[in-house]
């Protein structure tokens, strides 16, 4: 889609460094071949047309772009598309009650809506899927800096949270919101354990 | 962005041979800096040889110590029940560093190859002696709150940002490194270089050298360590300064001590004369001064359009004392 644009010679520099690859993005399988340099954010919007994470810095420093990778969550912008041959990637909408991409709210979704805990939403999908992977961190007993015993498993508290979480900035400052909703969501699962 | 080529080799002596080839190919760790180097154009190379399949992604007992393979991620070395029981200034370092998931990106070989986040070493349209050699040193008379007090020379005054390395440098750690001579191992204080007059060269490794392991010996007064770091917020962001400090108290006595400074010099900076001001002393307050002192003695503040970074004499001597009174009391 991206080459489409571009001249034959241009096309041809760029096909030099192209590398064929398969994703599978919320359950579903795809090949595609992308140039050295693409990121799997460039990779998951412009060419599979999957716009949920955003592009914030393209630097590491806001975390807007944040996905699940093999169930962790990273930052899309600083990973090269080529490196992930083969990975199976999670993107905010494809997130659901059941598997990635079975349809109906994650409750992290419905939380964040009863929550109140987005104004703009730009940052929400990226805050949403670095939840989904620090509650499953926490609930791998992993702990933060602010784990005041690092041999003990941790708490999770509004402190925990805010750090946990301070990879994904928020430019209209709903963290008030973000953090709530993600104890709410943190307590539910500790209750059904 | 230059177009590059990539590769992803199955064996280490494989990635070693195809980077040694080449003079402008670099090895692909977990990225966070090298790919945002590559979008910046302070990186540039024709070949990424990714090693994140390759190296060893385990961490095992090691003659009392623990070996970690270089593919570690940074999340799951400061998870480790080992690294937490027993040295717990490293698991804390980690922690304080970047962001959740930079972390589970991160490898135990990239991170303390992290480059300098010296905001002209950042800027391509900025003279920078380390980005390019010879062109001039912007940030000496600019903005200098990062930079170094500490063995600046006058070609170079940054700073190396990773927290994990200055963890490993109070801790003693080993390097294990591949070549294309074949493998040697260095100790991790020695890794790291002091600009001088080629800033463009952060460490000793030769091109095509490949951090395999980090080995942490077995060192009982980490047991009782510490890790703390001040900065401009609360979380993901670059330390000012950091102290690593690991303290054992016997009878009222200080009997050994472990001590390393970040954010203010071209290497994380192990505080040796500290240690011999400690050794023996009564924990105290005054102690903790005199040993700041004694490692501060020649630290030289750079003047700046942003104020400078005079403040971090202070900040240090505070963030040390304070470190080591809470450290002397977890003995009691
Ligand atoms: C927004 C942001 C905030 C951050 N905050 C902090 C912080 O507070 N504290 C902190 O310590 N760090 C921080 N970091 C930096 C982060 O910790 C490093 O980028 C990371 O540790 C580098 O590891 P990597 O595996 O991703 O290395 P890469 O980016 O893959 O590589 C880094 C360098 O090492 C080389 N290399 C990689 N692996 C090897 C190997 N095994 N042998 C030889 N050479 C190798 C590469 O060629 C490259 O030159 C931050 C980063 C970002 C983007
Ligand atoms: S301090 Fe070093 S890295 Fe920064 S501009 Fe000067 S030469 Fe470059
Ligand atoms: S877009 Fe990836 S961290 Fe900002
Ligand atoms: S809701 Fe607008 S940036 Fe977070």
């Amino acid at each position: 889609m991206f080459l489409d644009g571009l001249s034959p010679e241009r096309r041809g520099t760029l096909r030099r460094m192209d590398h064929e690859l398969t994703l599978r993005v919320v359950g579903a399988e795809h090949r595609l071949s992308v140039d050295s340099r693409t990121s799997l954010l460039d990779a998951l919007r412009q060419r599979l047309g999957n716009t949920s994470p955003k592009k914030g810095c393209d630097h590491g420093q806001c975390g807007s772009c944040t996905v699940l990778v093999d169930g962790v969550r990273v930052l899309a912008c600083l990973t090269l598309a080529v490196t992930r041959d083969g990975s199976e990637v999670v993107t905010a909408d494809g997130l659901s009650a059941g598997p990635p991409g079975s349809g109906g709210d994650h409750p992290l979704h419905r939380a964040f809506v009863d929550e109140d805990a987005f104004q703009c939403g730009y940052c929400t999908p990226g805050q949403v899927c670095s939840a989904v992977g620090m509650l499953d961190e926490f609930a791998r007993g992993r702990p933060s800096v602010v784990t005041g015993d690092l041999g003990a498993a941790p708490e999770l508290d509004d402190a925990e949270i805010a750090e946990r979480m301070s990879g994904n900035l928020c430019r209209c400052g709903a963290y008030p919101g973000i953090r709530a909703a993600v104890a709410r969501v943190g307590r539910e699962r500790e209750g059904t354990r | 962005m230059r177009p590059f080529d990539y590769q992803a080799p199955a064996d280490a002596g494989t990635a070693v041979a195809a980077v040694a080839a080449r003079p402008d190919a670099a090895f692909l760790g977990g990225g966070t800096n090298l790919v945002d180097h590559l979008r910046l154009g302070v990186a540039e190379p024709g070949l990424l040889v990714d090693v994140t399949g390759l190296l060893p992604t385990g961490i095992s007992d090691d003659g009392g110590g623990l070996r970690i393979g270089a593919g570690v991620a940074n999340a799951d070395l400061a998870a480790d029940s080992r690294v937490r029981r027993h040295y717990p200034v490293l698991a804390r370092a980690l922690l304080s560093g970047a962001s959740g998931q930079l972390r589970n990106m991160a490898t135990t070989g990239g991170n303390p190859l992290q480059r300098t986040r010296c905001l002209y070493f950042q800027d391509v349209t900025t003279p920078c002696n380390k980005r390019s050699p010879g062109s001039g040193c912007a940030a000496i008379g600019g903005a200098t709150r990062q930079h170094a007090i500490l063995g600046a020379s006058e070609h170079c005054i940054a700073t190396h940002p990773s927290d994990m390395a200055v963890a490993l440098s109070a801790l003693d750690a080993q390097v294990e490194v591949l070549g294309p001579d074949g493998e040697r191992t260095l100790a991790f204080g020695e890794l790291h270089r002091l600009p001088g007059d080629a800033p463009e060269r952060d460490t000793v490794l030769e091109h095509g050298e490949l951090i395999t392991a980090i080995v942490l010996p077995p060192l009982p007064v980490a047991a009782r360590s510490d890790y703390r770091k001040v900065r401009d917020r609360a979380s993901y962001a670059f330390a000012l300064v950091s102290v690593a400090a690991a303290l054992e108290v016997t009878e009222c006595r200080i009997t050994d001590s472990r001590v390393a400074f970040g954010g203010v010099a071209h290497t994380p900076w192990r505080a040796r004369r500290a240690e011999r001001v400690l050794r023996g002393a009564t924990p105290s307050d005054e102690a903790f001064h005199a040993a700041a002192a004694a490692e501060l003695a020649d630290a030289r503040p750079q003047d700046g359009v942003d104020g400078g970074n005079a403040f971090k004499i202070p900040l240090l001597t505070r963030t040390l004392a304070g470190t080591l009174r809470d450290l002397a009391r977890q003995e009691a």
